[in-house]
């Protein structure tokens, strides 16, 4: 990453603000989002930075049916008054972010009480926001079939300690998802029935959709010039 | 082993010569006589019966599965992850390729998604044309269905006539979009160009002459004697199963469910239209065959009503940071050009290079959050998690691919029946690799 092409946006990882959530913020502060810095900057661009990913946490009311699937969720399961850090409604769309020592057990509330009624698991997966504390989420859709309603269940975990227990009990469907999220980002679901890599090879190392895994590929020559892997190449953030 | 009554020897100048005479084999083993005859068998990942690079490892007794095992992974590409690596526009170039029998509905869901953070609509003729390609789209990907699954229990004349008519549908996907598989052609904010003159009358030459395919191969099928005993009772999975196991799209409707995103949750105003859910209550390979020859029938009629109500308009967001200023339309190379906006930028106006140049290059940037957004993809519920960090380019995306999640049903629906109604049962589940590994 040095030499004649400028590195791409610096990243900087973010200082946990005291006392703060660990949501209150997750990714990385950019500066540079042209790769370009001091006087070979002409752009402007350099001078640009981007804040970190702050999810803002929603005042009652939610709107729509998240109100009543809250309420609904604590009276099935009182301690999601505690598991709950922030509840988050974003875009038509209802983000719960839970402590992860009850995922499972709030997944089988989901799924069993006759007010909520989850059936399906429609989703797990990872996201790596490489910078923060907890830089690991690992994110599930749930999805009630009775109801007609979605829901976002989000889990952070530090790259030292990803651990979080595995809905495979309540949910089979996560079985397979569940073996991609480790296979990608390193998550290891506790009481998975066999958490082997899926769609990398067995032997390999590391985990390929961290942020820190690099791309991969090589340069290529055309007509005298070369240009570098896509990872690596000068770009606009 | 003693020299028994079934092996008797006597020595000769030459040697000992044996005399068989068959096998006592209760004498030999005793008991049960296949009770160990324990047989491991990988079927794949090079098989024709597998749709691809699946892999079984199957687990016989005789010819009864005992156990099976499937390995997915020998296509995995990285879709994924590349697409964190270009501007949101270029990400539809990767995703079309996850499941290439259904390329619109990959292209669909990701553009949803990104315009669902962008906070945009689209305009009604780039809606309907999108509708109008996922439905033709579905009954191509279930004519592959019917082609290779029918090819592997030997009905060939179902792979000749369904890979005929797939392939006038393709066509029409090259008129439209340029190219038969992989079109790249919707986009965040639209679609890539208006469609060709002419095609709206090829689209309904293309109606008719489905229809008569369909019911042609469904004639042949329907009251077929082996076709029948081939899928009846065959792989079952009912709808507990279904759910634990998030299977979704025409299994589950076959098991009972009308569950179908298009009905419960519409999206791109598929409330409008006139059109059935069609299930069927047997959960067996068979009724997967009922269901998803009348989901044909039902886009067919999805599409003629998208011709109806197809007007004249705009085909991309009206908003020059997101749409591209060219109009552009399909050149006799199959790329897309506009010489007027070639002329422009060249000549005329350098804020309009400008603008042009940064609009490709640099692309557009997305407002911070996540979005799950769906569709009913020929497979299920093809679901993308879209990530942005405030860039301009995607931050994660996540497909979830029904592919792969219904595989996992492979094991319920093989396990106890025998290792011929595997071909019949994984044939139904209707996996594409491509989708499956990404």
């Amino acid at each position: 990453m040095t030499g004649p092409d400028q590195p791409a946006a610096e990243i900087q990882p973010v200082t946990a603000s005291a006392g703060g959530t660990l949501e209150s913020s997750y990714g990385v502060e950019q500066h540079g989002l042209f790769g370009v810095k001091g006087s070979g900057d002409t752009s402007g661009f350099g001078g640009l930075v981007r804040e970190p990913l702050t999810p803002k946490a929603s005042e009652r009311p939610y709107g729509g049916y998240f109100d009543e699937l809250v309420d609904a969720l604590i009276a099935a399961y009182p301690p999601a008054t505690t598991a709950i850090r922030t509840v988050v409604v974003d875009r038509g769309e209802l983000t719960l972010y839970i402590e992860r020592e009850h995922v499972a057990t709030m997944a089988q509330v989901l799924r069993d009480d006759p007010s909520l009624r989850f059936e399906l698991l429609s989703s797990v997966s990872g996201v790596d926001y490489l910078g923060s504390a907890n830089r690991l989420h690992a994110v599930y859709h749930l999805t009630s079939m009775t109801y007609r309603r979605r829901i976002r269940l989000e889990v952070s975990l530090t790259v030292d300690d990803p651990h979080v227990p595995s809905l495979t009990a309540t949910y089979p469907t996560a079985d397979w998802q569940e073996r991609e999220t480790w296979d990608m980002f390193g998550i290891i679901f506790d009481g998975h029935p066999g958490l082997t890599r899926i769609l990398m090879p067995d032997d390999w190392d590391g985990h390929p959709q961290r942020k820190d895994y690099p791309l991969g590929g090589i340069a290529v020559q055309y007509k005298g010039a070369t240009i570098p892997p896509p990872d690596e190449r000068r770009a606009y953030r | 082993m003693s020299s028994t009554s079934y092996v008797p020897s006597r020595d000769t100048t030459e040697g000992r010569v044996y005399n068989v005479t068959g096998g006592d084999w209760d004498a030999v083993i005793g008991g049960d006589p296949i009770s160990d005859e324990r047989i491991v068998l990988n079927m794949g990942p090079q098989h024709p019966s597998t749709h691809g690079v699946l892999r079984l490892v199957l687990e016989l007794e005789g010819e009864t599965v005992t156990d099976c095992r499937v390995v997915v992974g020998y296509l995995h590409t990285g879709i994924e992850k590349n697409t964190e690596y270009r501007t949101w526009t270029q990400g539809v170039t990767f995703l079309t390729r996850a499941d290439y029998l259904a390329p619109f509905f990959n292209e669909s869901v990701y553009c949803m998604g990104v315009e669902k953070l962008l906070g945009i609509d689209i305009p009604d003729r780039a809606r309907l044309i999108r509708i109008m390609l996922m439905e033709l789209n579905r009954i191509s990907s279930h004519w592959v269905w019917l082609a290779t699954g029918g090819m592997e229990l030997g009905a060939l004349t179902a792979m000749t006539n369904g890979f005929r008519a797939r392939e006038r549908i393709l066509d029409v996907f090259e008129m439209i979009t340029g190219l038969r598989m992989n079109h790249a052609f919707i986009r965040p904010g639209g679609i890539v160009q208006d469609l060709p003159v002419g095609a709206i009358e090829k689209v309904r030459d293309l109606i008719k002459e489905t229809r008569t395919e369909i019911d042609g191969v469904d004639k042949l099928l329907r009251g077929q004697a082996i076709w029948v005993r081939r899928l009846k009772d065959v792989g079952w999975i009912g709808v507990e199963g279904c759910l634990a196991l998030g299977v979704t799209g025409p299994i589950l409707r076959a098991a009972g469910l009308p569950w179908d995103l298009r009905k419960t949750e519409p999206y791109l105003g598929y409330d409008e239209f006139d059109f059935e859910v069609p299930t069927d209550d047997r959960g067996d390979s068979w009724s997967r065959f009922v269901v998803k020859v009348a989901e044909m029938r039902e886009s067919l009629k999805i599409v003629e009503q998208v011709l109806d109500r197809l007007e004249p308009g705009p085909i991309m967001v009206d908003d020059p940071k997101i749409g591209w200023p060219a109009q552009l339309a399909l050149g006799p190379d199959g790329m897309g050009n506009s010489l007027a906006h070639v002329q422009k930028i060249m000549n005329t106006s350098m804020e309009s290079l400008i603008h042009h140049f940064k609009l490709v290059t640099e692309g557009f940037r997305v407002p911070a959050g996540q979005v799950y957004s769906t569709v009913e993809s020929p497979r299920g519920e093809l679901g993308a998690h879209v990530v942005s960090d405030g860039g301009t380019r995607p931050y994660r995306v996540h497909f979830r691919e029904p592919s792969f999640i219904n595989l996992q049903s492979t094991a319920a629906l093989s396990v106890g029946g025998l290792i011929a109604d595997v071909i019949a049962s994984v044939a139904s589940i209707d996996p594409v690799m491509g989708g499956c590994d990404r």
